[in-house]
């Protein structure tokens, strides 16, 4: 059957040129021109059922899109930063690799802080609500986000998740990412500032072997500094790192066991609310 | 491994401008200093695309070098990373391309009448 109009290979009024063994068609559609993109010009005739392979060969129909693949979540994650702003509330999106103490350093934050800055938490984690259970024993609220396979969060999962949440106006939303130092740096979530946390026991080289994670980052929080007398990282060298990497990254050295060096963090993380909430 | 979910992205994408029409190219830009790797998305993409208007489709990759300016004394440099030191040993350095990530252009079937 002729795909184009649907009658029957066998119907009337096909014309047959001896001289050249072309069969046409009583409708003539199946005869025609096509100029190829490069000036070359084609004639050509098929039989029904050829149409659509013969034309796939012969002129498929460019469509410049020069589409962002990111857009989608780019604009669900400009959503979520009117609605934070929306509610005064500052999001803070913080990263890290599996394990550089970004929960430990969250529920310190949260108990020190409690009596004078709201917080509340969306965790990602691909499984477990673990890292939930242990924020929730704060008094914070909190929503767990489970990626599955995901390896990062994305906008659209923080939108479902803040709903989940309803945190309270004039307050702070910190997002636990994923443990991951590659993906999490792609995709924007809506919030005020990306924050990387790295601890003492990686590499020191970390800032220039993931590089996207910290250029993308306000602030590296270097954590565990306690551990500094037991392990082999050299923390100028690091800062130096990462400063080449962004210039403008600010860096705070930490340990959220012993409260060294918090007092910055908490500052800064003051002042951050102080700009994002008119008084 | 986000080039999955990037690689579903495009699926999406095309799926939605090729208005039902089966889809037998398509042409992305990405840049180098992206964090995509290309060979990550043709992979992905076989099996993205499969049952969907984008199967057996060509998938043609055009990568896109990375290309900075220096904020201190202007000279261009060429990157393979994102982050580098200029000659007069400036770190600050504005990217001009290498951050690509665009689907630049389909080419659909189509039946004339």
């Amino acid at each position: 059957m002729c795909v184009t109009c649907g009658c029957s290979d066998d119907a009337e009024g096909k014309i047959t040129n001896l001289q050249t063994g072309e069969v046409n068609h009583h409708h003539d559609h199946h005869t025609h021109t096509h100029t190829l993109p490069d000036g070359t010009v084609i004639t050509h005739t098929h039989h029904h059922d050829e149409a659509p392979q013969i034309h796939a060969k012969i002129h498929g129909t460019t469509i410049s899109l020069e589409q962002d693949i990111l857009a989608k979540n780019n604009l669900l994650a400009a959503q979520n930063r009117g609605w934070f702003k929306g509610r005064n509330i500052l999001a803070l999106n913080l990263m890290s690799s599996p394990g550089a103490g970004k929960t430990t350093l969250l529920t310190r934050t949260i108990n020190d802080l409690k009596q004078q800055l709201p917080i509340s938490v969306i965790e990602g984690d691909q499984e477990t609500t673990n890292d939930a259970q242990k924020i929730k024993e704060t008094g914070c609220k909190v929503v767990q986000i489970n990626t599955g396979t995901g390896c990062h969060l994305d906008a659209s999962m923080i939108e479902r998740g803040v709903q989940q949440l309803n945190p309270p106006l004039n307050s702070v939303v910190m997002i636990e990412n994923v443990g991951n130092l590659v993906c999490p740096a792609l995709f924007d979530l809506g919030e005020q500032a990306k924050v990387v946390i790295l601890s003492v026991t990686e590499g020191e080289d970390k800032p220039i072997k993931y590089p996207h994670i910290f250029r993308a980052s306000e602030m590296m929080i270097l954590t565990k500094v306690d551990l500094l007398p037991y392990v082999q990282f050299d923390v100028e060298r690091c800062i130096e790192y990462a400063k080449q990497v962004n210039p403008h990254i600010q860096v705070f050295q930490v340990s959220a066991m012993t409260g060294e060096g918090l007092d910055n963090w908490y500052k800064w993380l003051t002042e951050k609310v102080a700009m994002s909430i008119p008084v | 491994m986000h080039e999955l979910g990037i690689t579903q992205n495009i699926v999406a994408i095309v799926t939605e401008h090729a208005k039902g029409m089966k889809v037998q190219k398509v042409v992305l830009e990405i840049g180098k200093l992206s964090a995509i790797m290309p060979d990550a998305i043709k992979f992905c993409f076989d099996i993205c695309s499969k049952d969907t208007l984008l199967e057996n489709s060509l998938l043609e990759i055009i990568e896109i070098p990375g290309l900075a300016k220096c904020h201190q004394c202007g000279t261009e440099i060429a990157l393979d990373k994102p982050f580098g030191v200029c000659q007069c040993g400036s770190v600050q350095l504005d990217l001009i391309t290498g951050e690509e990530l665009k689907i630049k252009e389909i080419e659909i079937e189509e039946i004339c009448v």
